[in-house]
């Protein structure tokens, strides 16, 4: 090993098509290892905001929808503070953030419940628009995929980051569609016609 | 059981991540690895520095961790699972060399004949009926973890006309941040089905392939019970400032 500063991250490699015997292994069928999967909710009872529902699929470049995706998120609470490590103070006790999410077996659709997260400040001190971080691995994925979810009825006009999406039209890509009040479909698409903004960041 | 209320962090948690180097990484579209080919963006990532969003992330408490949760050979029906029993283990570590400690590491694998237990695992390998294949741990103090386990077998799989896994364990890690989030395979030192594995070349650079080969440690090993192997992890570095230096110094 050379000097510390020389260290390289580890590269990734697929999750491949087993992905849920490790990381929902109950949802898989394989009960009896962990008493539940981790990462069930996003919030608890008592968590303050506006209810959401997002569903949505997760799709290939030839339009299958996948039947494998597991998707992580992240996000703030109502008043855009996360869970654990923000520098500006504590979050919402009732929210934890972090959510696990895989498509169903059968139909592809995932769901995710929670509650809208708040604005939070950009690094120069802008505001981001509310979203949700989203990460989504699967066979054939050879390195996590970084997205976001925007939504349809809030003001993401100057969001800093959809800023820097250069052709508006996918922008759209990343703003779920409300469906009913509270409900949101948000539909990913890995390649192709309506590609999904896919983030370095 | 979701992860346990937040708790306080030092500043080492905090500040810009370091970017990816996306040349060290595989690329999205790696034709040799053919179910790459319709699931890989067509358009360039859309780059930015990372952003609270990215900065912060998920914690997790010893009490959401079951205390054999760690132990594959054990920890499905307490009875022993069959194989090669080992010790895999390691350090989590940022690019700065820091520890990370209290991150949670989860792995899942092929038992000792190579076959999952999954129900679309279709291997002529039989099932080892107490062998579930998953396992998770939170690194200590210093970010180091440790499974004991049973050496995965090899396992063939549709991608070329002959195509075989080499032995492997799937790793998750998360780090502090969202955006150090990673998903990786650790392999076997001197197993000889790493260098033909299609997936394993979807990494370009040798160097980047090694970082993944887990050495033979014989001084983790146990006399009269298990070999040993040791798997680093490196995630993400992130930016400080002296300032934030000083503070964790005081
Ligand atoms: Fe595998």
């Amino acid at each position: 090993m050379g000097r510390l500063d020389d260290l390289k991250e580890t590269p990734s490699q697929t999750a491949g098509p087993y992905v849920h015997i490790g990381l929902t292994p109950n949802k898989l069928g394989n009960a009896g290892v962990y008493p539940v999967d981790l990462g069930e909710s996003p919030i608890r009872d008592g968590a303050q905001g506006e209810a959401v529902t997002i569903t949505g699929t997760v799709r290939d470049g030839a339009g299958m929808i996948l039947r494998d995706a597991l998707i992580e998120i992240w996000q703030a609470d109502a008043d855009g503070i996360y869970p654990g490590n923000d520098p500006r103070g504590a979050a919402d006790p009732n929210v934890t953030g972090w959510a696990r999410i895989i498509a169903d077996f059968d139909s592809g659709e995932w769901l995710l419940n929670t509650i809208k997260p708040g604005r939070v400040p950009y690094p120069d001190g802008r505001s981001m628009a509310p979203h949700i971080s989203v990460w989504v691995v699967a066979r054939g994925i050879n390195l996590g995929l970084q997205t976001r979810i925007y939504f349809e009825d809030e003001d993401n006009s100057a969001c800093p980051v959809l800023a820097r999406i250069e052709q508006p039209e996918r922008r759209e890509t990343l703003i779920a569609r409300q469906t009913g009040p509270g409900h949101y479909r948000f539909d990913i698409v890995l390649q192709g016609d309506g590609e999904t903004v896919f983030f370095d960041i | 059981m979701t992860q346990d209320s937040p708790h306080p962090r030092n500043s080492v948690d905090r500040g810009a991540l370091y970017p990816r180097d996306r040349d060290w990484h595989p690329a999205a579209y790696t034709p040799g690895y053919k179910t790459s080919v319709t699931r890989a963006p067509s358009r360039p990532l859309v780059a930015l520095g990372s952003t609270l969003s990215e900065e912060t992330g998920p914690a997790f408490g010893q009490n959401a961790i079951g205390d054999l949760d760690n132990n594959l050979i054990l920890n499905f029906t307490g009875q022993p699972a069959i194989g090669e029993r080992i010790i895999l283990h390691g350090r989590v570590v940022d690019e700065n060399g820091r520890g990370i400690p209290n991150v949670l590491v989860e792995i899942w694998q092929a038992n000792a004949g190579g076959r999952y237990r999954h129900k679309k695992d279709g291997y002529l390998a039989p099932l080892d009926p107490n062998f579930a294949g998953c396992g998770r741990c939170l690194t200590a103090w210093d970010g180091s973890y440790e499974f004991l386990t049973v050496r995965p077998g090899a396992y063939p799989w549709p991608n070329d006309v002959n195509s075989w896994r080499p032995m492997h364990v799937h790793f998750s890690v998360f780090g502090t941040g969202f955006g150090q989030r990673l998903i990786t395979q650790c392999y076997f030192q001197g197993d000889p089905l790493i260098d033909l594995c299609p997936i394993v070349k979807t990494i370009g650079q040798r160097k980047a392939i090694e970082s993944l080969v887990a050495p033979l440690d014989m001084n983790r090993a146990i006399p009269m019970d298990c070999l040993a192997y040791q798997f680093d992890i490196v995630l993400r570095g992130r930016r400080q400032s002296v300032f934030e230096n000083r503070m964790e110094g005081m």
